[in-house]
């Protein structure tokens, strides 16, 4: 008690921890959220996966029994299939985007209303794209029908047809996806270098190898993101499957998401635990590609210091 | 049981003396309401209903809250458990029983012990009965069978079908002319166990329909193969109109408003848009599936919907008096009428509305249906079977020969939906 303290006044915990201490303060709201909407979750999906449960009465642990039907499971595979044709498939958006935005980086009077009209299939809901689209497949009064019949073909059903749905459903989906790949790129072709174009040009590059070597690599920051966009696009159609075909006829244009769906949550569905096994195939198969988006952005990043 | 109902009785006669005002006044709190009539014309009726049980009760405070009527269909697993109502529709039979068995149903036996319920709801008793308990009450009913053009029927010569031999020969010369027998859209897939219900009631029987229901009789049957054998013969003559997979049951009413289809296969609720689409009751007529194998005894599909009290449900007390109220001759006959529901009425001793598809309706399944009254596919079978069956049905429709493939394919999810 009688001890003079010479030392400066005690600082309080929080003051000697600082540094250490804010940046955790500041990532705590992140993490929690990501612990409670994202981990936490996807641990649940798991567990749940292993049992036989209705959602109301007691769950029954199966053990891996769930995956062992899935992989017995035709709509499964159907489904499974589709999410690959789907991935494929959607990535034609990118080389159209950018064709598109190369096509529309100009300036001639107006260029600015022809650009929203592209990009206005973006701007609508999916719903509705899937509505105009599936008007557009009408067997009978469908637009392409009149078109098809008008060249003296036999009209189709696109939508009807096991064989040709899921590529009507891709195409419909190609459409806004284009759009938002065309605003990526032409965001990009704003940074390009004009000086670069100029030495390029200076060496004689024009036409295709003044893309191939001079634009696209400039624009790899946006087909990038385009790319990951795309990918995720991808793997989450849902909403024009569930308005276009509902996942018919008879299944043939599920893919894992509308499954899960349709096995867990739907009229007939409450089956919770195999819907959690397909969720986490779904993931799994989502995983490869995060894993491979996040090891180029950590290789970009060491690239860059 | 007896000296509450006495009590009661004592207490409701009294403030009936005393307030001169109706015998269940006393009614308090709040009552809860979920309806999943979300299309107009039922919203309508059932609003008007509940607001005629609220001038009976004007202590009571009824909350009201209408849900589309897919919707409803998922929401009420989350509501059951979570925020229970007073009261919520459903349907009868095997599709309540998923919440029975969860105890999410309040047991109304005692209800329908009551003479008013038990001597005039007796004909729908089985449908809401689970393990000798009764957990709702009916509040409408509606017929299926054939709806057919009469003027197409009269341009052709034909007249109404009475067996499977001249259904077919009916169906030969309404596709000679240009037209398809039957309109359907099989998009939904449930249009499609209309079909599979009726061939199969018809060629193997009520029983034998139900004992399937149950899981007891395997896809690959020779008799559930007769049925597809029947059904096959309609498809394969052109019968249906083409990519009806394609179409919901809406979508598939103009072929035959337009005459492209001469009839339709479908529950009394396709009346009302067919009217509404300018058919007169000229044009319009209504004729009972036909006879296919003259031993079973016929039967008909007529799906039921319901009230439940929910287990969780805060004014029980008040749930059952609305319960009461829904099923009195009185309700019955109003909400049933061609102006509202346009349906059949659950209560024998309302009236029914002079309406000539309804009083086909009632005679046929009164007097006419010795076999019995199933609910529907979906309602009958299991969900998952349910499920995988119609999109089966679909498929065989659109291309039969994958039948043998379609038939396995169910006998593995029937292995295992029953196990």
């Amino acid at each position: 008690m009688a001890v003079t303290d010479t030392s400066p006044p005690a600082r309080s915990w929080y003051k000697r921890n600082e540094i250490a201490v804010t940046p955790w303060l500041f990532l705590a709201p992140a993490i929690l959220f990501f612990l409670v909407y994202v981990l936490v979750p996807i641990y649940q999906s798991f567990s749940i996966s292993l049992y036989n449960w209705d959602g109301l009465g007691e769950a029954r642990y199966v053990g891996l029994e769930n995956y062992v039907e899935l992989f017995d499971d035709s709509a499964f595979e159907v489904s499974l299939w589709n999410n690959l044709k789907w991935l494929l498939l959607y990535l034609l958006a990118i080389p159209a985007g950018l064709f598109i935005a190369l096509f529309l980086n100009q300036t001639v009077a107006g260029i600015r209303m022809y650009k929203s009209l592209f990009f206005f299939p973006f701007v609508i809901s999916q719903v509705v794209v899937g509505l105009v689209f599936s008007w557009f497949y009408l067997p009978n009064e469908g637009l392409l029908n009149n078109i098809v019949t008008f060249f003296g073909f036999d009209p189709i059903n696109v939508l009807g047809d096991p064989a040709l749905a899921t590529y009507g459903i891709i195409i419909a989906g190609l459409w806004p996806q284009t759009a938002y790949c065309m605003i990526l790129y032409l965001t990009g072709l704003n940074a390009v270098d004009p000086e670069q174009v100029e030495a390029a040009r200076l060496d004689g590059a024009k036409g295709w190898k003044m893309l191939w070597y001079v634009i696209i690599p400039q624009l790899k920051p946006a087909t990038f993101i385009a790319f990951v966009v795309t990918i995720i696009g991808a793997l989450r159609s849902f909403d024009l499957i569930s308005i276009m075909t509902n996942g018919g006829p008879f299944g043939q244009t599920r893919v894992l998401s509308f499954y899960m769906f349709e096995k867990a949550l739907s009229e007939y569905g409450f089956r919770m635990g195999y819907g959690a096994a397909i969720a986490v195939v779904l993931f799994l198969i989502m995983l490869c590609f995060i894993a491979y988006f996040l090891f180029s952005m950590w290789r970009e990043e060491k690239e860059g210091r | 049981m007896k000296t509450t109902f006495k009590a009661s009785f004592a207490a409701l006669a009294a403030a009936a003396t005393m307030a001169g005002s109706n015998a269940s006044a006393e009614l308090t709190g709040d009552l809860k309401i979920f309806l999943d009539t979300s299309n107009p014309a039922p919203r309508a009726t059932m609003e008007a209903m509940i607001g005629r049980f609220q001038a009976e009760h004007p202590d009571l405070n009824i909350e009201t809250t209408v849900i589309d009527r897919e919707a409803y269909k998922t929401q009420i697993r989350n509501f059951l458990t979570a925020d229970a109502p007073d009261v919520a529709t459903w349907y009868a039979a095997n599709r309540m029983r998923p919440y029975v068995e969860a105890g999410l149903f309040e047991d109304v036996s005692d209800l329908w012990m009551e003479p008013a319920i038990a001597d005039n709801l007796g004909s729908t008793k089985g449908a809401m009965t689970i393990d000798g308990k009764q957990w709702g009450v009916p509040y409408t009913y509606y017929q299926w069978g054939v709806y057919y053009r009469k003027d197409i029927f009269g341009e052709l010569g034909l007249s109404e079908p009475a067996t499977w031999e001249d259904e077919l020969a009916n169906c030969e010369k309404i596709v000679a002319s240009g037209r398809a027998c039957y309109t359907i859209g099989s998009k939904f897939l449930w249009t499609a166990g209309g079909w599979f219900d009726y061939i199969n009631l018809r060629t193997n029987g009520y029983d034998f329909h139900m004992d399937m229901a149950a899981g007891n009789v395997a896809w690959t049957d020779d008799r559930v193969k007769a049925t597809f054998a029947n059904w096959r013969q309609l498809i394969d003559m052109g019968g249906f109109v083409a990519n009806h997979q394609t179409y919901s049951w809406q979508e598939a009413l103009p072929f035959m408003v337009n005459g492209e289809a001469a009839a339709y296969l479908m529950g009394n609720f396709a009346v009302a848009p067919l009217r509404e689409a300018g058919l007169s009751d000229d044009q319009l007529d209504f004729y009972q599936f036909p006879v296919i194998n003259p031993d079973v005894p016929l039967a008909e599909d007529a799906p039921t919907d319901t009230f439940h009290i929910p287990a969780n449900a805060a004014n029980k007390e008040a749930a059952r008096e609305f319960l009461r109220f829904v099923v009195s001759s009185n309700e019955q006959t109003e909400i049933n009428n061609g102006s509202n529901l346009g349906q059949l009425p659950i209560n024998a001793s309302a009236s029914i509305d002079d309406d000539k598809f309804l009083d086909q309706g009632f005679a046929m399944l009164s007097s006419n249906s010795p076999g019995g009254v199933a609910q529907f596919f979906d309602r009958d079978f299991p969900a998952e079977m349910a499920a995988e069956a119609m999109q089966g049905f679909q498929e065989f429709m659109v291309f039969p020969d994958n039948l043998d493939d379609i038939l396995n394919r169910l006998e593995k999810v029937r292995a295992r939906v029953y196990q």
